[in-house]
């Protein structure tokens, strides 16, 4: 356990958690170089399953997919660029300084995270009444494509899976996630908060007893390490060469007619509704 | 809490004779050494048990880093092991930076003084009792200030940048360092040789909250040269503490200023123990440049100092103390 958590004493001779063990972050970084260097030699020497890679798409469908197909609103790039740079500096601000090198970090990272929160907050809304909302959530069909791509890759006989609606599975699967991750960090990191000077209210350091910040402080710290992993892995596919018509669909919210149909199935988003 | 025992845990003595060996040593134990100078400082800790060092490096027989020389620039370069007795009566120091020579001989008493060295006197830990009873305190590495609670005793503490510790600087030296634009040499087997202004060799919790310095396991303070930019400058310190002798400040302020036919024209204030480091106020700086030498200006001045002032429950006094010591800083009356 003490791979995990650190331990403090408190005043009464009692043993409380403290925070997260911070050279997990080290294992952190060094799984995902690891996974990285694994990830690009699998791609590049790992033999392709035989036959189709994808189950056959409707004529009809796809000969109804305009030349330039939206992807993202401004809205929801908005909302994901913002997230990422509050992200960024969430991390970098948090596990930089424990690292080596020193800088005032505390107020950097609590008006980060109120950026963070408030872009979470902004997104539920537009999601839930502006978008599919449905359409990110993982179903039985992400898994059931989920285990036959497994089967395929490790030479095993599967079906060919049917090309991705809006989403395909492991973008789901990221965005579950970071949701979960999103549940652990932000309240945890808005109690923090009460713990430090800020403009929004008396600070007040003994809201909860000491266990329950320790429990607080632990959950926080862990889930932020967990994040420097997700974010490695995210910021590497978005930058693999397969992968770099979903970034460009990020940053210009558009994709191209033949991209589409390269990786979507048209009766599973069904753009001409959009 | 505290426990003091008359035996000390267990550690493996090295005692170099020359800086090199020392950052040998520094190197190959990093956070497992412990910097032994003085040692006024170090036995506290170690005859709490609260700190366990596996090695301590005895600085006593590193004669290099021990005198008070001149520099061609006019200043001086003071060995970090040099004693405090030494900085006093040193006629190079009283002669060109008489503020250092009162500071240092307002440190605690003359045996302590004998035996403290003025790198001890700039790198000592701070005297939160909190922290030094030896709980996980945020200082400590845990997640919790015990100083600031509504029934804490924080009479000392600080009433400036309390970024969740609120532990204060108790340095006398350290103030009168900064005014006079000093810089410290640090030294690592690694890094080779970094030279800081004392201003920014001091840090607060915001960057580092279990440290009270720049000097990191593995680094060793080796002198402090002071330009001669100041030397011969009008200057004043005082020390508040709560008995005359052999103690700890509650505030000081260090000043250094140039003055022409009565008026400002330029100035470093330093005030200490308000804040987990030594505060320089140069927004105080920047409002007396230019300004007359006055009953007016002082009293602006110590207004200024104080803004944005945040006290704990038992240490509003200090933010009048500071206004005082601020307001008697420019107009440099004599001390009591």
């Amino acid at each position: 356990m003490n791979y995990l958590v650190q331990w403090g004493r408190d005043p009464w001779g009692e043993d409380v958690l403290t925070h997260a063990q911070w050279n997990l972050v080290y294992v952190v970084l060094a799984l995902g170089v690891g996974f990285m260097v694994g990830h690009t030699l699998f791609v590049a020497f790992w033999p392709k399953p035989a036959g189709p890679q994808h189950a056959p798409m409707d004529a009809a469908a796809a000969a109804r997919i305009p030349a330039r197909v939206t992807r993202h609103s401004l809205a929801a790039r908005m909302f994901h660029w913002i997230m990422a740079a509050s992200m960024l500096t969430l991390l970098v601000t948090a596990f930089v300084p424990i690292l080596g090198l020193k800088f005032a970090w505390v107020e950097l990272h609590w008006m980060a995270g109120i950026v963070l929160t408030i872009s979470i907050i902004y997104h539920i809304i537009h999601a839930s009444f502006w978008l599919d909302f449905w359409s990110i959530w993982l179903n039985s069909e992400d898994v059931a494509e989920a285990i036959a791509r497994f089967k395929r890759a490790m030479g095993q006989r599967a079906p060919a899976p049917r090309k991705a609606a809006k989403y395909p599975w492991d973008n789901k699967m990221y965005h579950t996630a970071i949701v979960l991750s999103a549940l652990a960090v932000v309240p945890t990191g808005l109690f923090m908060m009460k713990r430090v000077q800020t403009p929004f209210y008396v600070r007040n350091p003994y809201l909860f007893s000491d266990a329950t910040w320790g429990v607080m402080y632990v959950l926080h710290g862990l889930t932020g390490i967990g994040l420097v992993g997700l974010t490695i892995a995210h910021i590497y596919f978005a930058i693999r060469p397969e992968k770099l018509w979903i970034t460009k669909g990020m940053v210009f919210g558009e994709i191209s007619r033949q991209e589409f149909l390269e990786h979507h199935d048209p009766q599973r988003w069904v753009v001409d509704k959009q | 809490m505290a426990t003091i025992h008359d035996v000390m845990p267990v550690f493996e003595l090295f005692q170099p004779t020359s800086i090199d060996d020392t950052l040998v040593l520094l190197d190959k134990y990093k956070k497992d050494a412990w910097v032994l100078a003085g040692g006024l400082d170090s036995f506290d800790w170690l005859k709490d048990r609260n700190k366990r060092p596996k090695v301590v490096v005895d600085l006593s027989g590193v004669q290099e880093l021990k005198g008070v020389k001149a520099t061609p620039d006019g200043g001086l370069e003071i060995g970090a092991a040099t004693t405090l007795s030494e900085v006093v009566r040193h006629p190079l120091v009283k002669q060109k930076f008489p503020i250092l020579a009162q500071a240092a001989e307002l440190v605690a008493s003359p045996q302590i003084r004998n035996q403290g060295t003025i790198g001890g006197n700039v790198s000592q830990d701070t005297r939160c009792w909190y922290y030094r009873s030896g709980w996980t305190c945020y200082r400590a590495g845990g997640n919790i200030c015990y100083a600031d609670t509504p029934t804490a005793i924080n009479r000392e503490h600080a009433i400036f940048d309390a970024n969740r510790c609120v532990a204060v600087n108790p340095s006398d030296t350290a103030p009168a360092l900064i005014a006079l634009d000093a810089k410290m040499v640090v030294r690592s087997a690694n890094r080779g040789e970094r030279v800081v202004d004392a201003e920014t060799f001091f840090i607060g919790p915001s960057i580092d909250i279990t440290r009270m310095t720049v000097v990191q396991p593995g680094d060793l303070l080796t002198a402090i040269r002071i330009p001669a930019t100041w030397a011969g400058a009008a200057f004043y310190f005082e020390k508040v503490r709560e008995r005359q002798v052999w103690d700890f400040p509650i505030v000081n302020v260090a000043a250094m200023l140039k003055v022409a036919n009565g008026t400002i024209q330029d100035s470093r204030i330093v005030v200490n123990a308000v804040a987990a480091h030594p505060m320089r106020l140069k927004s105080v700086e920047g409002a007396v440049t230019g300004k007359a030498r006055s009953e007016e200006t002082a009293r602006m001045a110590g207004d200024l100092a104080v803004q944005g002032a945040q006290p704990l429950a038992h240490n509003a006094y200090k933010i009048p103390l500071m206004r005082n010591l601020v307001k008697r800083a420019i107009r440099g009356e004599a001390q009591a």
